[in-house]
């Protein structure tokens, strides 16, 4: 039975000031969380480049975390309002591309918040088990898609500039 | 090109190993591409541990290390540095926490082994794609700025000053002191607060490193740690400092008299032209523009008519203050909760319902009364007084901190009642907290004293009489829980002990100073245990009760501590400026500006002669917005950059069905 | 505005006045009141802990009748122990699967059924604050109650549990206070004026019913107070009906009337006494209201009623079974 039970793979992005110490937190009190989740430490959760979460989901994720601390705690100040921000367009994004909402899931957890974190995690992983697998065919490996066009816009730009006015 | 990456799975004794079958995890490590050697060792911190890292790099060449271990926030410093001491960039290692966030939080093993495999998998990914940094140093300003001057600045100041280092006391109030020159006694001493404080205000005002700022706030604040630029605004006293002797004529001649709501703590009154108290320093008064008949009518100039040397200036205006210095303290201390908020205790309604701070007023020889405790109608003697703990502390509703001082203040409170007036004095407690040096047996002392105790919540205090013994009196409503009975008991005089807040303007005031406060208003510190002067920003430093409730001697403790820490950092001259920082490749940068408003810090700025937007790297403080918003992706984040991410994805998902394998490529960049 | 109305038992008889002033008071500023049809007792305070199932039915019955006012999703209950019971359903039906699911066979069992959060309930008190407001109110008093001194007094059920009492002080809740002061009256800060009035206590134990009783009286009597202010008919049955029987208790010799809030409002609105239901109650509020011009009757007084243990014989030149 338990073999055929779909096991989700969601990549979460903790902000290293207050979601990562969350993590940690869950992890000295021994707090326990299913394992489907692998963690990423950024500085900030404004740090978190939409193509991330795009990279990840092509790449095999089936969810994504966004971690970060609370709005008005946020270490640089207010970096975790434009997270905030940019969440939402990408969020309103996927739904219209036609991926499931709960895919994606913007999480504030303060430093001291390891039980939160953890149920937190627990949920997502549930509702993203219940979406079952993204069915969602991703280019960036196949042909080198994201990797190639990085490569190109340097040259693409000393191109531009050679333009005459 | 290729790195050679070394990988070192700690055991951390059974605490990893226990759960990830460590051999294994070591074995697939070192079947990734570009990993030459990979280990497992029990306990990786240790110095062998760190020996066996720095062996490795200097026998088999390696170009990178990757350390599966604890979290980085732990021993990233130590593995950096053993790389360091090796020969290796220490940027060029990367920590994969198994511990915290696998083997602690995954019941399964098999299933902890594949998150490992998968976490390991994303930082040899990553690790070969970090580049070579170098923290920048930095001078440090031998200035220091200290914000508040209660008994946490004071100390603060004068370890500097005596050190030889130049500080700049900034207090808002007219008077340096704080809330402890409010005090009459302290505990367990039972020193005179004025008489311990004072010869150290006396201190700061005549100590020659120091200048005092008075009558003063901080109005903005630039820069970076061993570089901070600040603004003070001087607020008009309203009096000529150099003039001003300081004699006091001009207070006795006024005739506007006002409620004093600061020091008095609204018990008694004060001048338009005042002192707060009478060994304010600095000493020069100040004219309270809104109650006085000259602001208001143009007509009076009492002071002025009978000042011996002219040092009236009715037209003073604030003056500005740009300085430059190294650190910041903030100690800016707390305010008293405000007991109109649990109106079941009758404070603003009943009239001899008193708060901590004006029992402290009614017992302080120089205050309202000249230390006589008396009832409201200032005549009156109490015969019987309840004291009220954890007002609006300990309270799910208000606010759920214990505040560390009220439980000795009742105790000290009963002492003095007991030695001014033939009064009985009872407490009512949840617990008695007497934690410190011969606090406890201060409390001892006060039951031989006979002061009474009853263990319960006041459910409230009340003028409805229901007796006849009752009428006329304060009936204080309680479960006395160690005799399991509802009690009214009537008193001449209720003392509500107050709680410690955050002061009201808190968050605000650490915005301005880039620091921030946690969910119950306190200033965050580095760390709770570890770290508790420090704060997550380099150079600003917090002491005293704006960090959380404390006694008078733990706000001296921080005090001192932050300026040891301060003078740690002038002596070596220069701080080292991490280098996760983001850069703006003008060549690929259009101008469309949508970075420069994303910086808190003010690091970004457009170049308007070259059209493009430039980072201070001083001022970055490495969060990385910038660069997630740049659609350009012109902005690099050091350290994090999106192609050591992108990495780290892909090697998290290795195992994926649609995963990829083979090594991730560098983006050259053209010259 | 409009509103369904759950009178409750104690407005058909007992409380009749606050009826009677609720609904002059409600025209007058513009609400508008549609009863709810067929309603029935909401239980007060007894059955809840008698029988859970039951007791939530009787209550739930009254909310589905309530959702056949078409378009009304508000219901205005002017005593205190049908407004709590009505939202107490409201929110633990809502809370509480089980239950839900039993009371909605009962519901069903009478072709009937209620879905949990769709009417807000509302206590009188509540709707003349926030909705109609105390300028409105203001602006419609004509003969200012200046120089009458009036307790407020809440009772307890309104203010706890504090889930349902909005902003409002569980402790020292302020909205009657400030009605009664736009109406022009002399505000009493009543320190029992959120202490329970004992509820049927007199009915089980009399005398610490009475000692209830004295308490709130004494209370209102040591601030000078002429009239108390109330906003259920408990509290009032309490407070006026037994004042007689408390003071004989005591030997005290209290006399403080007990009007309902919506009287007071009707008086300074310049409505007549009669029509607002003044001299049904039971401690005479005459000589209180003699102070804002209010000439009230006194009823005439009947012949006094023989104490049972008087010996004396009756006097002569009486009325006496003469035909």
């Amino acid at each position: 039975m338990s073999d055929e039970r779909f096991e989700p793979k969601i990549i979460a992005f903790l902000c290293n000031w207050c979601s990562y110490r969350a993590a940690d937190l869950a992890g000295t009190a021994r707090m326990k969380y299913q394992p489907n989740i692998r963690t990423i430490r950024v500085m900030c959760s404004g740090r978190v480049d939409p193509s991330f979460v795009l990279k990840a989901f092509s790449l095999g994720a089936d969810g994504v975390m966004i971690a970060g601390c609370h709005p008005g705690e946020c270490h640089y100040l207010e970096q975790n309002y434009k997270a905030m921000r940019r969440y939402e367009m990408l969020r309103h994004t996927l739904l219209a591309m036609g991926m499931e909402d709960h895919r994606l899931r913007l999480q504030w957890a303060s430093a001291a918040e390891g039980k939160a974190l953890s149920e937190a995690i627990n949920e997502m992983i549930e509702q993203v088990r219940a979406l079952g697998p993204l069915n969602w065919p991703g280019l960036w490996s196949e042909n080198g898609g994201h990797q190639a066009a990085i490569e190109r816009l340097p040259h693409e730009h000393a191109e531009a500039r050679e333009v005459s006015a | 090109m290729s790195e050679k990456v070394g990988v070192y799975i700690c055991h951390c004794g059974s605490n990893i190993a226990g759960t990830v079958d460590v051999v294994e995890l070591a074995k697939f490590a070192g079947e990734l591409p570009g990993v030459t050697v990979s280990r497992e060792y029990k306990f990786m911190c240790s110095s062998l541990g760190q020996e066996l890292v720095a062996e490795d790099i200097k026998k088999q060449g390696l170009t990178r290390v990757v350390v599966g271990a604890c979290s980085p926030h732990l021993h990233e410093k130590t593995f950096r540095r053993a790389c360091a001491t090796a020969g290796l960039n220490p940027y060029l290692m990367q920590m994969v926490s198994l511990r915290e966030q696998v083997s602690w939080v995954t019941e399964d093993k098999a299933l902890a082994l594949d998150k490992a495999k998968a976490m390991i998998s994303g930082g040899v990914r990553r690790v070969q794609l970090q580049e070579e940094l170098e923290p920048t140093p930095v001078p440090v300003n031998p200035n220091t700025l200290v914000v508040g001057a209660g008994v946490a600045g004071i100390q603060a100041s004068l370890e500097l000053a005596d050190a030889g280092y130049p500080v700049f006391l900034v207090e808002r109030e007219p008077s340096i002191g704080g809330h402890m020159a409010q005090f009459d006694k302290t505990f367990p001493t039972l020193d005179c607060s004025a008489c311990i404080l004072t010869p150290k205000m006396s201190d700061v005002g005549t100590h020659e490193k120091i200048t005092l700022l008075s009558y003063a706030e901080v109005e903005e604040v630039t820069g970076f740690v061993g570089n901070f630029h600040v603004r003070i605004r001087k607020r008009a006293r309203g009096v000529d400092e150099v003039d001003c002797t300081g004699c006091g004529i001009c207070i006795e001649k006024c005739p506007r008299k006002v409620v004093d709501d600061v020091f008095e703590a609204g018990m008694g009154y004060r001048k338009a032209i005042y002192r707060p108290f009478p060994q304010a320093v600095p000493k020069f008064p100040v004219i309270d523009r809104a109650n006085c008949t000259f602001y208001e009518r143009g007509t009076c100039k009492a002071c002025e008519k009978f000042c011996p040397t002219n040092a009236i200036r009715f037209d003073q205006e604030d003056a500005f203050l740009d300085l430059d210095v190294g650190n910041i303290i903030l100690a800016t201390g707390w305010d008293l909760f405000d007991a109109r908020r649990l109106s079941q205790f009758g404070y603003g309604r009943l009239a001899n319902v008193f708060t901590n701070l004006e029992f402290e007023r009614l017992c302080n020889a120089a205050g309202p009364t000249d230390g006589r405790i008396v009832l409201r109608d200032g005549v009156t003697e109490p015969k019987s007084i309840a004291l009220v703990h954890c007002v609006g502390s300990r309270d799910k509703k208000t606010n759920p901190q214990c505040s560390a001082v009220c439980c000795m203040a009742a105790l000290k409170f009963g002492h003095l009642v007991m030695e001014k007036t033939q009064a009985e004095v009872t407490s009512f407690y949840i617990d008695i907290r007497a934690p410190h040096k011969n606090y406890e047996e201060f409390y001892d002392r006060l039951q031989d004293e006979g002061m009474h105790f009853v263990r319960g919540r006041v459910a409230e205090v009340t003028d409805a009489a229901r007796l006849p013994d009752e009428e006329g009196k304060l009936i204080v409503q309680v479960e006395d829980t160690l005799i399991g009975k509802q009690r009214r008991m009537p008193f001449d005089m209720v003392v509500l002990m107050s709680g410690l807040q955050p002061r009201a303007d808190a968050r605000e005031v650490g915005l301005r100073f880039g620091i921030s406060c946690s969910m119950d208003g306190w200033f965050t510190e580095r760390h709770p245990k570890l770290d508790p002067v420090a704060t997550m920003t380099d150079g600003i430093f917090i002491a005293g009760v704006c960090q959380g409730p404390k006694d008078i001697p733990d706000s001296v403790a921080q005090g001192a501590a932050a300026a040891s820490r301060i003078q740690g950092m002038i002596a070596r001259g220069t701080v080292m400026i991490e280098p996760v920082v983001a850069t703006i490749h003008e060549e690929n940068c259009s101008g469309c500006r949508i970075c420069n408003n994303l910086c808190p810090f003010n690091a970004i700025e457009f170049l308007a002669e070259k059209s493009v937007s430039y980072i201070n790297a001083a001022l970055c403080k490495g969060c990385g917005t910038c660069v997630a918003a740049c659609p350009a992706q012109a902005i690099t984040g050091a350290h994090f950059n999106n192609q050591q991410i992108n990495a780290e994805i892909e090697g998290l998902l290795y195992d994926a069905v649609r995963g990829n394998g083979g090594a991730p490529k560098p983006v050259a960049v053209p010259a | 505005m409009k509103y369904s109305y759950f009178p409750g038992c104690s407005l058909e008889k007992n409380a009749a006045s606050y009826d009677v002033s609720t609904r002059a008071v409600a025209s007058r500023l513009g609400m508008q009141f549609t009863e709810v049809e067929d309603w029935n007792c909401c239980g007060a305070t007894e059955y809840v802990s008698l029988n859970l199932t039951a007791a939530y039915s009787l209550i739930a019955r009254n909310l589905a009748q309530a959702t056949k006012n078409a378009g009304l999703d508000q219901v205005v209950a002017p005593c205190s122990a049908c407004y709590l019971n009505l939202r107490k359903a409201d929110k633990v039906l809502g809370q509480d699967a089980g239950l839900a699911d039993r009371v909605g066979k009962a519901l069903a069992a009478g072709g009937l059924s209620y879905k949990p959060g769709s009417l807000h309930i509302r206590h009188l008190l509540d709707v003349l604050y926030q909705d109609i407001g105390l300028e409105a109110l203001g602006a419609a008093v004509t003969k200012p109650l200046s120089g009458l001194r009036i307790a407020p007094y809440y009772g307890c059920m309104i203010v706890r549990p504090s889930f349902h009492n909005g902003d409002d002080d569980p402790e020292y809740p302020t909205s009657l206070d400030k009605i009664l002061k736009a109406l022009g009256a002399e505000v009493v800060d009543y320190p029992m004026k959120a202490h329970c009035c004992g509820g049927h206590m007199t009915q089980i134990s009399e005398a610490s019913g009475f000692e209830m009783i004295r308490r709130l009286i004494k209370g209102a009597d040591d601030y000078q107070t002429d009239v108390i202010a109330t906003i259920c008919p408990m509290c009032q049955l309490n407070l006026d009906g037994f004042q007689g029987a408390m003071n004989r208790h005591f030997s005290t010799n209290y006399h403080i009337p007990v009007l309902y809030f919506t009287q007071l409002i009707g008086l300074a609105m310049g409505m007549a006494p009669k029509d607002v239901g003044i001299g049904d109650e039971i401690v005479s509020s005459a000589k209180a209201l003699i102070k804002i011009g209010t000439a009230v009757e006194p009823e005439p007084a009947g012949p006094p009623k023989r104490k049972k243990d008087d010996k004396s014989l009756p006097m002569p030149g009486r009325g006496g079974g003469v035909a």
